[in-house]
């Protein structure tokens, strides 16, 4: 009963229970962010160093840092500083890198640009890879293809990500010699010898995500197969694989989106040392020599960034999860 | 189906079962299910498995389409399905026949329905799968079988999810699911147990009419006598895997010769004695006084509810699922604040939410579950989950809570010794049952609400439960507030009855008064709705209905 009125008001409009849960789920992700805002703010605040001396050197007088500090406005108090980022940000305005006074939306752009082409390039093989292998691994559970999907995307996680992207190198640019070591790409280079350069890098990230989607694919299409409508299917004379595929797949969808966009996240995310070994001119690269050189601003900026995709993501794996819902889908 | 097949032998033979074993497995232990059943089936017949959970009815009758479930492997013996030997036959072949020419009735038709895909789609799914029909013709036949099993709408109720149909109409839409490649044979496992009962009355009709008319060979298996004496031309007995007596239903029912089957023939005859009206000088132990009251969202689900439980009385409170029988309740234990109306506990009013009320008001009302299994906590033992109310109320500790807990599992009748130190998962239904009411005891409250208790229960373990409440009441000056849509249960403990309809008490009175007519209509259908022993019965009910039209229409059946 309780269920039946929850449901009850589709009656009259049936996406508004929808639409309704996705703009709460909306302002949701405007919270989050905004206490993110806070915490990154304040951790970059309590990075050790400075800017100023960073750049004036150790042999820099007193004065000379205190005039520089006042320049690029480190003088203000911290609260002040932080409203005035806030609104900036809330009108597309990142402020400038305090290392050379560039605006950092301009400095981000095409980093982010590559770094999200790097990624996508990594989904679309790492996805349809894990829900295939994920699938067959349901299928014939327990046998030797089973456990050898297991065994390998184990190992590919179990190392860090950079020996696995030495060990491509190693295999691919330096033996084999069919690709390259070194993804340095600029806004001129071409589209297919975009997607060739970044092949290692996204092959190391593919082997770095790929075991956590394939695992919970296989484990929420077993975890279903005991459910009585996969027996009455058994039952109905269907094979075994229409089973998996009509049957279980379509109903353990939720979960394998909520852990897809969790790696979607991750691949955009933790890149970081990945664009690092390939020297890939990506946000993390960014990310990390702002991190050196102490430039505050900017690393404010893009952890902001990062931790938009996260929500982003996150929203959208759950506006997908309702949508396969079929109970909210289709109101009583 | 008793004048086709009047002695259960014309007809040729389809299913032939020889010596079938069957083991399950258990606690990383292969254990007999079935010892070696032997099985006949002629074509056109209805042979009805009878027994309590644990007998093997369904295990064997899962065997006849030569399937054992996860955990299950058949042993031994043949099964030989129209001249095809099942036990050896390939899984290819097995699949070929499932569906096609064996099929399968499941008892929850809402969990068997997947979820993701709309009805007509998996009826087509099958004939579809099994290249007898293309999906336009698929789709043609099952508006006509939607329209002979009388499913409401039957050109688009297809086109619906699940969830978005009644349980009554998924189980005829399971059965012409079931009939969509037209099979010889279709294992029918508990069709009916889910529903209430004058949703049942339709779906046994129209699975009879559809059986009779394609002269499908069934197997009806169900622990429901009275259900079984409609549908039936033969019966058989099963207990602990083993066959106790097979006969045509007539002989069976007129003459049974085990003293099992005539145990369970007679195990509805449990019967306290009424208690007479309290006086209206007496303050009832709880009064529930005009409550309405609903969910959060939508309509509300209780009108103007009021009723009166006095001191050692028991108030049945009955009507289909969806009638406000366990919201009233939540009404009561402060779950569920009603939006209007109150309640009154020996004539003072309790806080309308449970976070209000004192220990002691929250002591005096307790509640038992229909589930025991998931209302215990399994990883405690037993002398936790009865110690927890009795520290938690009286505030017991050490060698006194152990001494009253072993007092509390004497008076369920459970030897302490045994016991106290075992864990849910070790018990029996029954005894999980037991601990419930134990646990509720140790509060000593004066009022327990009883929500299903018995029906997830076997009925001989059932009546057991039933004697034990009775005398604790008698013991203990309890009240009961006694949830079911069981009305046989009704017969043998209450002694006041509320029928409650769509969330309003449509009638009230004492026991006797309410089993004798005149009644309002609805409690007339709800009683004329419990399926008797006697054969004919399905069919003279539905005569004389079909007479008395236009009947009371019951919302979403």
């Amino acid at each position: 009963m309780p269920k039946q009125a929850m449901y009850k008001r589709g009656d009259d409009n049936g996406m508004w229970p929808i639409l309704k849960m996705v703009t709460q789920r909306l302002a949701l992700g405007v919270v989050t962010l905004f206490v993110v805002s806070v915490l990154i703010f304040s951790s970059v605040e309590f990075l050790p160093g400075d800017i100023a001396t960073e750049i004036l050197g150790q042999a820099a007088t007193p004065e000379t840092v205190a005039q520089f500090r006042k320049d690029v406005g480190l003088d203000k108090p911290p609260v002040e500083r932080y409203f005035s980022w806030l609104a900036g940000i809330a009108q597309g305005d990142f402020g400038k890198s305090l290392a050379n006074q560039r605006p950092i939306s301009e400095l981000i752009s095409s980093r982010l640009w590559n770094t999200l082409f790097l990624a996508s390039m990594a989904a679309l093989i790492a996805v349809p890879l894990a829900v295939l292998f994920g699938v067959l691994a349901a299928l014939y559970r327990g046998s030797f293809l089973d456990r050898s999907i297991n065994v390998m995307t184990l190992t590919t996680i179990s190392f860090p990500e950079f020996f696995v992207a030495y060990i491509l190198i190693m295999i691919f640019a330096v033996n084999l010699g069919v690709f390259p070591s070194i993804s340095n790409i600029g806004p001129e280079t071409p589209f297919w010898d975009r997607v060739y350069r970044s092949v290692l890098p996204s092959l190391t990230l593919t082997l770095v995500v790929m075991a956590h989607m394939m695992r919970m694919t296989r484990a929420a299409i077993i975890n279903l197969l005991a459910s009585p409508y996969i027996e009455m299917a058994r039952l109905k004379g269907i094979t075994r694989s229409q089973i998996i595929i009509k049957h279980a797949l379509p109903n353990a969808l939720a979960p394998i989106i909520n852990v897809i966009a969790l790696n979607m996240a991750f691949l955009v995310v933790g890149v970081v040392l990945v664009e690092v070994v390939f020297v890939y001119p990506g946000l993390g690269q960014l990310l990390v020599d702002s991190v050196a050189k102490r430039d505050i601003t900017v690393v404010q900026a893009s952890s902001l960034i990062f931790a938009g995709t996260y929500v982003l993501l996150n929203l959208l794996a759950d506006v997908l999860s309702i949508l396969t819902n079929p109970r909210l889908l289709h109101p009583r | 189906m008793t004048d086709t097949n009047a002695n259960g032998q014309s007809g040729d033979i389809l299913l032939q079962m020889r010596g079938i074993k069957i083991d399950g497995m258990a606690d990383d232990v292969w254990n007999p299910i079935i010892k070696g059943i032997d099985l006949n089936l002629h074509r056109g017949e209805v042979l009805g498995l009878i027994g309590e959970s644990g007998a093997g009815k369904s295990t064997l009758g899962l065997a006849a389409m030569g399937y054992a479930r996860d955990g299950c492997r058949i042993t031994e013996g043949s099964i030989l399905f129209d001249g095809i030997e099942l036990s050896t036959a390939s899984d290819e072949a097995k699949r070929k026949l499932r569906g096609s020419r064996i099929a399968y009735v499941a008892q929850s038709a809402a969990a068997s329905f997947n979820p993701a895909h709309k009805l007509i789609d998996q009826y087509s799914e099958t004939p579809i799968h099994h290249d007898v029909l293309d999906q336009e013709t698929a789709r043609k036949d099952a508006v006509e079988l939607y329209e002979k099993l009388r499913l409401p709408n039957p050109s688009e109720i297809g086109f619906r999810y699940p969830h978005q149909v009644s349980g009554g109409q998924l189980q005829r839409a399971m059965t012409a699911m079931a009939m969509s490649c037209r099979p010889d044979l279709i294992v029918f496992d508990e069709p009916t147990t889910a529903l209430d009962v004058t949703t049942q009355i339709e779906v046994l009709d129209a699975i009879r009419n559809i059986v009779r008319q394609f002269n499908t060979a069934a197997i009806y298996i169900t622990h429901d006598l009275a259900v079984v004496a409609q549908m039936a031309d033969r019966i058989m007995v099963l207990r602990y895997g083993e066959l106790v007596e097979e006969a045509v239903t007539e002989d069976m029912l007129s003459d049974p010769k085990e003293d099992y089957t005539k145990s369970l023939w007679a195990v509805r005859s449990f019967q306290k004695p009424q208690k007479p009206l309290a006086g209206p000088e007496e303050t009832s132990v709880i009064r529930i006084e005009n409550v309405t009251a609903g969910y959060t969202s939508g309509d509300m689900v209780l009108h103007n509810v009021a009723f009166d439980i006095h001191r050692k009385r028991t108030v049945a409170v009955v009507g289909e699922s969806g009638s406000g029988k366990s919201t009233t309740a939540r009404c009561i234990t402060g779950l569920l604040a009603p939006k209007e109306g109150r309640i009154l506990s020996n004539g003072e009013e309790l806080p309308a939410d449970y976070r209000q009320r004192s220990k002691d008001q929250l002591r005096q009302c307790q509640m038992i579950y229909q589930m025991a299994d998931t209302a215990l906590n399994p990883r405690q033992r037993i002398r936790d989950i009865i110690g927890r109310p009795l520290e938690f109320y009286l505030g017991l500790t050490g060698a006194k809570k152990r001494e009253r807990v072993r007092e509390l599992l004497s008076q369920i009748e459970l030897e302490p010794d045994e016991y106290i130190d075992r864990f849910p998962g070790e018990l029996s239904g029954g005894q999980k049952q037991r601990i419930s009411i134990a646990r509720a005891l140790a509060a000593e409250p004066e009022f327990i609400i009883c929500d299903e208790v018995t029906s997830a229960l076997d009925q001989i373990v059932a009546e057991g439960i039933l004697k034990l409440l009775f005398r604790l009441q008698e013991e203990l000056n309890l009240s009961y507030m006694f949830i079911t849509h069981d009305l046989a249960t009704v017969r043998s403990i209450a002694d006041e009855v509320v029928v409650m309809l769509q969330g309003r008490v449509v009638e009230q009175g004492p026991k006797d008064q309410m089993f004798t007519p005149p009644h309002h209509e609805y409690t007339d259908l709800l009683l004329s709705s419990v399926p008797e022993m006697d054969p004919e019965w399905l069919t003279k009910l539905l005569e004389d209905r079909e007479k008395n039209k236009p009947g009371i229409e019951l919302a979403g059946n």
